[in-house]
């Protein structure tokens, strides 16, 4: 790692100041990916802003009925959550399923959106990379690119977003909120997260120095049908290679309301609202299932070694949707991935 | 305490001068360590390389392998990926704190009877995840301790015998607190 300096802060406020006093700071929450990439020379801070003594720990009900995150909360308090696993247990499957028992006492929920893609030649500095150094070109395309997207890339860049925790994010429509030299804002979920276009190096919408303090969830949690399916190399402690986030709102076997997210597959979280109305008001079939899977691969576009992700994601998506209806996930303590 | 200068401690050839090191104060297996250190020092080379506690292993310092874990408040972390700086008034607590040669703790008399290791590298990793994995208290059958423990590698694949190791002390603890 290069030399930094270090500061603790106590305030929200004076941790905004400290890092925008500094030329090249960063915020460090539980430090899980920032530290990875100070080694491997990709994440270079001459000055770190230490987070972990402000007071956003919390996870409390919100006046509208919701529940909010505090940016700091790690991902595992976040997962046991008592009210998390009763109102939102799509996202403690989501928690669950990423990262192992280690990271994930240590991740926090802010530092959960703003990890950076796994995309080897993005950490291997003796290669191009326009992610990393804008202009330099993309050594995903034309090489090996198994990992990477099918949805929404660029001639710049092909890498995806790598995090689970937010695909349940995106499906459960939350809204990040965020502090700057300029004051609070809130920023819909939707929003946070890029695509590549000809600015890859920009993972987020985040302006210079903004802090995230916390994530507010809406009162709708889809806590009776939903399913997490993540589809790896290995069944535990892999990133996802498809991951689908389904949640269903019911009236008998007719689809009254409905969520479909994806990750693995994109530089965001994919939520797609065009395929989630082919699925409204529907009846809750293989048939509807199907449609809505198609609209979502209708676009994509494999780069070699990737290929395979189009019809796994069609196929995952499907079985999600059916888990889902069948109601037959459900929050747990342990994320077994024993799906039917 | 051993008190290490500025220039051994920035140990990164080629780099400018770094700024001062600075005090940092680390309550480590209950006692008090005061290590002059710089910034960038993880708390993993913090253990290791300053308050000389080499039972704790680096393996691949990138959190893929779990060989560094130790347990901070009680809970499993990877101290490669967390800076000693971010650990001051935290209770940390390796694999020497958990047991002696003369006194060995219920884990590492579970992994000698069930052969849990070859080459013993990821062992303390391997037995303070299990010791986090206990105070959780959240993983009970064969399934739920594999998923438990699969932040930790065994390059030797020793599951087989690290599974039965830390079932066979789940299962006693479950047993006492039943009494």
């Amino acid at each position: 790692m290069n030399p930094f300096t270090y500061t603790s802060a106590t305030a929200v406020e004076d941790a905004v100041r400290d890092n925008a006093s500094h030329e090249g700071a960063a915020y460090i929450g539980g430090g899980t990916n920032i530290l990875d990439l100070m080694k491997e020379n990709v994440a270079r801070p001459t000055h770190l802003v230490g987070l972990n003594k402000l007071p956003l720990t919390a996870i409390e009900s919100t006046p509208e009925g919701g529940l909010r995150l505090g940016a700091l909360a790690t991902n595992a308090d976040t997962a046991w959550n008592e009210e998390v696993k009763r109102r939102y247990p799509l996202l403690n499957q989501a928690i669950l399923a990423g990262a192992s028992p280690q990271l994930r006492n240590m991740a926090t929920n802010g530092g959960n959106l703003l990890q950076r893609t796994r995309c080897y030649y993005f950490y291997d500095t003796a290669t191009p990379c326009n992610k990393r150094e804008p202009g330099s070109g993309c050594g995903a395309i034309g090489g090996f690119n198994r990992i990477h997207a099918i949805l929404g890339a660029s001639e710049q860049c092909i890498a995806t977003h790598p995090s689970d925790m937010c695909i349940a994010l995106a499906a459960l429509a939350a809204t990040v909120r965020v502090s700057g030299p300029d004051g609070e804002r809130t920023i819909p979920f939707e929003d946070f997260h890029r695509l590549p276009g000809n600015t890859p190096e920009r993972d987020n919408n985040l302006e210079a120095g903004e802090l995230i303090t916390g994530l507010d969830l809406p009162a709708k949690g889809f806590e009776k049908n939903f399913s997490y399916l993540k589809l790896r190399d290995r069944n535990s402690y892999a990133f996802a290679l498809v991951s689908v986030a389904a949640a269903l709102e019911l009236d008998g076997d007719t689809i009254t309301d409905a969520r479909l997210a994806l990750g693995g597959v994109a530089h965001k979280p994919w939520r797609d609202q065009e395929a989630e109305n082919l699925l409204k008001g529907q009846p809750a079939t293989p048939e509807t299932f199907a449609r809505a899977a198609a609209k979502v691969v209708e676009s994509a576009q494999g780069y070699g070694s990737n290929n395979f992700k189009i019809e796994l994601a069609r196929r995952a998506i499907v079985r999600a949707l059916k888990q889902a209806a069948e109601g037959s996930q459900h929050a747990s303590d342990v994320f077994l991935n024993s799906n039917p | 305490m051993i008190q290490q200068s500025t220039t051994s401690a920035a140990g990164a050839g080629g780099v400018a001068a770094p700024p001062p090191t600075g005090t940092v104060r680390l309550t480590i297996n209950g006692q008090q360590h005061t290590l002059q250190i710089a910034p960038w020092t993880t708390l993993l080379d913090a253990l290791r390389e300053y308050a000389h506690l080499t039972g704790t292993k680096k393996g691949c310092d990138h959190g893929q392998c779990g060989a560094c874990t130790v347990l901070v408040n009680g809970k499993r972390i990877n101290s490669c990926l967390s800076l000693a700086v971010m650990h001051e008034d935290h209770d940390i607590t390796t694999i020497e704190g958990l047991g002696s040669q003369e006194n060995l703790h219920p884990l590492q008399q579970a992994f000698i009877d069930h052969d849990a290791f070859q080459c013993g590298y990821c062992t303390p990793g391997q037995i303070c995840s299990a010791q986090g994995l206990i105070n959780e208290g959240r993983a009970h059958t064969e399934e739920e301790i594999k998923e438990h423990m699969s932040g930790n590698l065994c390059r030797c694949g020793a599951y087989a015998g690290i599974l039965n190791a830390v079932k066979e002390v789940v299962d006693s603890k479950s047993s006492e607190s039943r009494r």
